[in-house]
């Protein structure tokens, strides 16, 4: 691909301090991203996947200064220019936000219930200091309409909205500004199926109206596949595979990858019958194990896995597609695909 | 009991709750059956009453708001069929049935399990209530309970506390309380919902080989199809208090009847094809003070007939107990896919 990068993440780390006693005294570090790397190009939707705890809410937060990055660079380029968001203060980041907005998981604490439905979206409007009142609200009502509601229920308040409509609510916000860069935070993961599938189909004809570049977190493995164009899987603060969306699922080059894939229902009773489950849980992020991260639960493991920490980097012939595993170039891994469905 | 005897027979099942804006048909004239050893699957999306209705059957209907308004559960244990139903909720007979012949595990492991009791002492409670036990041997039949839902170290994990144990060994423990009476069925609420989807696999797995073993009836309520496609032998859909569908899973996902079934199962996004989701539009009506007499679903079906707004559809059945609550569907009137 050609495309221009629009965000490139250097070395992002976010600790968080465990604090004990009277004293508040430090006493470690939550490892909660612990060094990401990566470029996410203009138009694109990349997918980041991972199970809870993983750390993937914090990077999407740290790119977009919800919350300080311990450690690293985030390169925004919006337009000719280049910001680091990361040293921004608190001018440059309400410039910035202009150009990089975030949707919220949880369609039911995202709005506030005091407000009413047009001032919730023209509310950054405001904030900005753009158009008058009315301008504003006439754009809120042109927003509403592009999500699938009506221009007339403006003068509504949340409550009377279902789930689904109230993350359209969200979505209609954070378009308010006309960003070029919008992080999703399982924006469909607290919605029913038949409402996922139309948010999940708002969010596609936006992408398309208002040339968006999306980062979509989520831990459902499906919805992401349909919606991105490349996946980065996050295990345990840290970025395991970086694959072009189609790649990943049939061909993984990381062992935790294959279990995801491995674990994922299947709507085909024929199919679905039993999942291969990976065995133990997400260590410990405050006492991550030595090597590589992932040994603990690795059927693969060796002696090398547990004392030498794999990078990530790309495959042989295929630099796009990269993993961190000391034998992706050796192991054969069993795609979505070879479940025999598809 | 062998397998395949009738072990319960929910007949009509009507659960109401009074609300602010009046009465709310939570579960409206529900009927289904379990066969001792089956998995039945009630799916349906939030709100529709599939929790409800299993409340029902174990009788712990939210109280004093809900009351089961009509209907029967009828279930044929071993001292001969009685309907739960008729049962005070608060009744020994109930109690007698809940926990030993009946349990049930819930959606989130941590707010039903107790904070400040150890996970030994819990397990323990639900054994002495029940069974004829000293302490000494209710804590050994604990940890074989552990032991058996496959968490390492049984005797040492009977002093934890529920905040030491991960979200997958609560849904582990809560599961072993469950069983640890022998219970003829075993109703899952949701248990694999706040789970992700590798722990998910392993309780599914759990719940399965846990049925070999021991036997037990399940019925598991969920929303999420591939569960049901990967547990169940029959499918129960559930649609604003309503049972819309009733059949085998296969039936269910390959050649379902009622139209919310098909759109549903047409919403869920397929790995490998990337082709626009068909969605349901609309949502799910306002069940307050409803006036009946309409097809609930009608107003999202792309299929709708003028019937269908005039007059409830009756459940038709095509006599190999696939049934189907839908006007499409019948014979005598303007049905355009009974044949």
């Amino acid at each position: 691909m050609s495309a221009k990068t629009i965000l490139e993440v250097r070395n992002l780390k976010k600790y968080f301090p465990i604090q004990k006693g009277v004293f508040r005294r430090v006493v470690g570090h939550v490892k909660a991203v612990d060094g990401l790397d990566f470029v996410i190009r203009e138009g694109e939707c990349v997918g980041l996947v991972g199970e809870s705890g993983c750390g993937k809410t914090t990077a999407g937060r740290s790119i977009i200064r919800l919350l300080d990055p311990t450690e690293g660079e985030v390169l925004f380029r919006p337009g000719e220019q280049e910001v680091d968001m990361a040293k921004l203060g608190k001018d440059g980041l309400k410039r910035i936000r202009q150009e990089m907005q975030f949707i919220f998981q949880d369609p039911f604490a995202s709005l506030n219930p005091r407000m009413t439905v047009g001032r919730i979206v023209s509310e950054p409007l405001k904030i900005q200091g753009i158009g008058t009142q009315k301008e504003r609200m006439s754009r809120a009502g042109a927003l509403l309409e592009k999500v699938g509601l009506s221009a007339s229920q403006m003068g509504r308040f949340p409550h009377e909205f279902s789930g689904g409509q109230r993350q359209r609510i969200g979505i209609a916000r954070s378009l308010s500004l006309n960003p070029r860069f919008v992080i999703c935070d399982e924006p469909v993961s607290a919605l029913d199926v038949s409402v996922q599938a139309q948010v999940l189909n708002v969010l596609k004809d936006l992408q398309q109206d208002f040339s968006l570049t999306y980062l979509f977190v989520a831990h459902d493995l499906s919805v992401v596949e349909h919606i991105s164009d490349r996946i980065f899987v996050m295990y345990l603060g840290k970025i395991v595979e970086i694959a072009d969306s189609q790649e990943l699922y049939e061909s993984p080059r990381h062992p935790y990858t294959e279990a995801l894939l491995k674990a994922i229902p299947i709507a085909d009773p024929k199919l679905g019958r039993r999942r291969e489950a990976l065995e133990g849980s997400v260590p410990d992020p405050s006492n991550p194990p030595d090597g590589c991260n992932f040994h603990t639960r690795c059927r693969y493991a060796t002696d090398l896995c547990r004392s030498e920490e794999p990078v990530l980097q790309g495959q042989q012939g295929n630099p796009e597609h990269q993993a961190s595993c000391h034998y992706q170039n050796e192991l054969q891994l069993a795609g979505y695909m070879a479940r025999g469905a598809g | 009991m062998a397998k395949g005897d009738r072990l319960l027979d929910v007949v009509d099942l009507s659960t109401h709750f009074r609300t602010e804006e009046g009465i709310l048909r939570a579960v409206d004239r529900v009927s289904f059956h379990l066969d001792q050893g089956e998995t039945l699957g009630i799916v349906g999306e939030s709100g529709c009453g599939k929790s409800i209705t299993a409340k029902s059957v174990m009788n712990l209907v939210p109280q004093p708001r809900g009351s089961i308004v009509g209907g029967k559960v009828l279930y044929h244990g071993n001292n001969g069929t009685v309907d739960i139903t008729s049962y005070h909720h608060q009744s020994r007979e109930m109690r007698k049935i809940r926990g030993n012949e009946i349990s049930m595990i819930f959606q989130e492991p941590m707010t039903s399990l107790n904070p400040v009791f150890t996970i030994g002492d819990q397990l323990m409670e639900a054994i002495m209530l029940h069974q004829r036990l000293g302490r000494a041997q209710a804590r050994q039949r604990a940890a074989e309970m552990l032991a058996r839902v496959k968490i390492s170290n049984p005797e040492q994990r009977l002093d934890r506390y529920p905040h030491e144990f991960s979200g997958g060994m609560r849904q582990r423990a809560m599961i072993a309380m469950a069983l640890s009476c022998n219970p003829q069925i075993l109703i899952a609420d949701e248990p694999t919902t706040a789970l992700d989807v590798t722990v998910e696999a392993q309780i599914l797995n759990l719940m399965q080989d846990l049925q070999d073993e021991m036997g037990m009836a399940i019925i598991m309520i969920t929303h999420d199809l591939g569960v049901i496609a990967g547990m169940a032998d029959r499918v129960l859909v559930m649609y604003a208090g309503w049972g819309v569908e009733r059949a085998t899973t296969e039936q269910v996902f390959y050649t379902p009847k009622h139209p919310y079934a098909t759109a549903l199962l047409q919403s869920i996004p397929k790995i490998g094809v990337r082709k626009r989701l068909t969605s349901i539009p609309g949502s799910v009506p306002d069940l307050n003070n409803v006036e009946g007499g309409w097809c609930y679903f009608a107003p999202r079906c792309a299929e709708a007939m003028d019937i269908c707004r005039q007059k409830e559809p009756p459940t038709f059945d095509d006599d190999e107990g696939h049934t189907v609550k839908c006007w499409l569907w019948d014979k005598q009137q303007t049905g355009i896919k009974a044949g």
